[in-house]
């Protein structure tokens, strides 16, 4: 895992500002701070920070392919990259070294840009055609890995992470009023829009690619030199299929498939030349990634896991009885409200976008640990929810389908209780109200997660600019109709929330501000049996009927792994991973830092937020009445978008001159050391 | 001080944080225009309870009761009358 960047020159020569490489390497380090490389010809400039996990002696980047023609900087892994190797080599390639960045490099030769089908992987890759003149830029299908993007006069800058971008000289990204408020309302940006004005994200599942000389890169919501294609997208059955009869024996029969399935996604997830370790939460999702690796290992697996000061947030007692149950080497860290705010602005640095929570924060605390255990590779169960649907938001989705038949039902809503305990405190007229809006406009796309954005939304209102924001969320909603496959029509109510929770949420939130971020941001790369792309495939070819049974989230998955977990894990209802929000701050750390940035004389002029606003929000936070998971969204949003702000703005350079690297610790890579 | 004055202020500070422009008419309804979600309407009974010194029981959680400034402010006048 490692981080890439690059400078390309659409228009004559490349003219690259010396310190350039060192700048935007430098300031992402922490992905890859093994090794640092670069490379550049008269049109190109790529850079690399290694995080040495394949082939630790010669997997060097950026690398050259045969003769020289191709360079590519590749941030990720290809988990079948001796298969592959072994099929190009049947076709006649001879291979150098023994690494995955090599595979790519003759995958691309032989198949082009169909060669991203073949791989299972995590990755984002930049690719220069020395002949053809050409950036062959790709990105994984879920969007594990980041990559960014920037027309920037005659140039396009890209890189991992948009820190690297602004390191850049005489780059200086500004936030977007309107890419805020898209955080504000849908938890994320849909792509390719990121918090940032002229920055871009490409999307997951897409690869793109533009030539040198395509001088018009003009900057219309994306650099139109970029040739955008999508490469793969989220598939389900059609609705009569998915919602069918499903008999016991045929689940059974299904739960053996997903099971060899899924070990099948943890082995290959085992593939590195370092040791490799689990994350246990307590839950069942992680609980089984970390069996099927004590399974199907020779050696002693060491597992991490975060507590909580807090009772309503702690699962230590579940973590230390499932690390028992596999005889693992478990070592945790405890965290408090004083961890969470005092790490707090370093997550925003690594988030670059607004968070509406405080549990990426942990998650930095976790990987810190894994690292200081000497650990750079850990999997987790992330993705099992969204593939094998957990979430509520499923649930949700499919009480509100089966109320809109009887709109008039006041039993049926009541289910939702079952769904939100608290709910049952709420009055009932209430809660119809609540969830009763749109009940019936079950056309609607993206019917199930209207309630979730609805109570977003409030965020939203702390924005300076409402008609702005307004629009911007309305431009964002039709960019994600826009994006929706040609099938979505054709899938039910739960088929259709999958694919909107995989492509916005968990691409936009948990993969990358709980997932690559805090995960890289300590030197550490997450790897994901569960999005395992055929694994995700399969389980989008059995009916939801099966997976979500009734109202019981995860059956078929449950029934999967049933064999190796003890039976109070398998029957533990799910508990959503939180930290604690506002509350973190009433401390002495989380005082200081709201003082810094929501404090009077905070603001910058009429910047982005209401200052009013802000100031009747932080009352309300002093008095300890921030009680609603709404008013706690509202404070979060707030805090972390006032620290993007000056992190980002006024404080970027000293970042950068700290972390720029030293002339001595850039290796400027020439053809000889190419393969 | 006026019922429905001091009701209108405590929303307009306690849920849109000293911004009274959504708050278009003493008529519209609070849930559907997101001004409170299902969990603020308890924040809201606490508030009638605590300053105005009504009880509220269960069966009195109704729209029909609380869903408007101008429902509340009947609302606690009939209680406050009984």
């Amino acid at each position: 895992m490692c981080g890439i960047c690059g400078v390309l020159a659409l228009e004559g020569p490349l003219n690259l500002p010396d310190e350039a490489p060192q700048r935007m390497i430098g300031i992402m380090r922490h992905r890859g701070p093994d090794e640092f490389g670069a490379w550049r010809d008269a049109s190109i400039f790529l850079g690399h920070a290694r995080l040495s996990i394949i082939d630790l002696k010669s997997g060097q980047q950026p690398m050259a392919g045969p003769r020289g023609r191709h360079w590519i900087s590749f941030n990720g892994e290809i988990f079948n990259y001796v298969e592959l190797a072994r099929e190009l080599e049947g076709l006649g390639h001879v291979f150098r070294t023994s690494s995955d960045t090599e595979v790519i490099l003759h995958a691309y030769l032989e198949w082009g840009q169909e060669c991203v089908d073949r791989f299972n992987g995590q990755f984002a890759l930049a690719i220069w055609d020395r002949h053809e003149r050409r950036l062959f830029l790709a990105r994984d299908r879920f969007g594990i890995r980041p990559l960014f993007l920037a027309p920037h006069g005659h140039q396009l800058l890209f890189a991992s992470e948009i820190k690297a971008l602004a390191a850049y000289p005489g780059f200086q990204p500004v936030l977007d009023p309107g890419g805020v408020a898209e955080v504000c309302q849908y938890w994320v940006n849909i792509p390719p829009a990121t918090p940032f004005q002229g920055v871009y994200q490409l999307p997951p599942g897409h690869t793109a690619t533009v030539d040198s000389e395509s001088a018009a890169c003009g900057d219309q919501g994306w650099p139109g030199c970029l040739k955008l294609r999508r490469y793969w997208t989220p598939s389900f059955l059609p609705v009569a299929e998915d919602e069918r009869f499903v008999s016991r024996r045929e689940t059974e029969d299904m739960a053996r498939q997903v099971h060899e399935k899924l070990v099948d996604a943890a082995v290959i997830r085992l593939r590195a030349d370092v040791p490799v370790g689990a994350y246990l939460s307590g839950g069942l999702d992680s609980s089984a990634t970390a069996a099927l690796i004590h399974h199907h290992t020779d050696h002693r697996l060491k597992t991490f896991s975060v507590g909580f000061a807090s009772a309503d947030h702690d699962e230590s007692w579940w973590q230390h009885a499932m690390a028992r149950h596999i005889g693992t080497e478990h070592v945790t860290i405890q965290v408090d409200g004083q961890d969470i705010a005092g790490r707090f602005r370093q997550v925003v640095r690594h988030t670059e976008t607004p968070v509406l929570r405080t549990a990426p924060a942990p998650l930095h605390a976790l990987s810190a640990l894994a690292r200081s255990e000497d650990f750079k590779v850990v999997l987790t169960g992330e993705g099992a929810d969204e593939v094998f649907v957990g979430y509520n938001i499923f649930r949700e989705a499919k009480v509100r389908r089966f109320w809109s038949r009887q709109p008039q039902s006041t039993l049926r809503p009541r289910l939702l209780t079952r769904l939100y305990p608290y709910l049952a405190q709420s009055p009932p007229s209430f809660l119809q109200r609540f969830y009763g809006q749109g009940l019936t406009d079950t056309g609607d796309p993206l019917y199930s997660h209207r309630p979730r954005w609805r109570n977003t939304v409030a965020v939203a209102g702390f924005l300076t600019g409402q008609q702005q924001a307004a629009r911007a969320m309305q431009d964002a909603e039709e960019r994600l109709l826009r994006s929706l496959p040609d099938d979505f029509t054709r899938w039910g109510t739960v088929a259709r929330a999958q694919y909107l929770e995989m492509t916005t949420f968990m691409a936009g939130y948990l993969l990358s501000s709980q997932g690559d971020r805090m995960l890289m941001g300590n030197s550490v790369e997450g790897r994901f049996p569960f999005l395992d792309h055929q694994l995700a495939e399969f389980a989008g070819t059995l009916p939801v009927s099966a997976k979500l049974r009734s109202l019981r989230e995860k059956a078929l998955l449950k029934l999967s792994v049933a064999e190796m977990l003890p039976e109070n894990i398998l029957s533990r209802p799910k508990q959503p991973y939180r930290a604690p929000d506002s509350d973190s701050f009433q401390t002495p750390a989380g005082q200081e830092l709201v003082e810094e940035f929501l404090g009077e004389g905070s603001g910058q002029g009429e910047g982005l937020w209401n200052q009013e606003k802000v100031g009747a929000l932080v009352r309300k936070w002093q008095a300890g009445r921030l009680s609603s998971a709404r008013d706690n969204m509202c404070f979060m949003g707030v805090l972390s978008g006032r620290i993007l702000e000056k992190e980002f703005g006024p404080g970027l350079e000293d970042w950068v001159q700290e972390s720029q690297l030293d002339a001595d610790e850039l290796v400027w890579r020439n053809e000889s050391s190419g393969t | 001080m006026d019922v429905k004055i001091k009701i209108r202020e405590y929303i307009v500070e306690n849920f849109l944080f000293g911004d009274a422009n959504p708050l278009t008419d003493d008529a519209m309804s609070l849930l559907d225009e997101g001004i409170i979600d299902s969990v603020g309407v308890m924040e809201l009974v606490a508030f009638l309870e605590q300053d105005f010194g009504v009880s509220v029981a269960d069966e009195e959680l109704i729209p029909e009761n609380l869903d408007s400034i101008d429902n509340l402010s009947s609302f606690v006048a009939r209680k406050q009358v009984a």
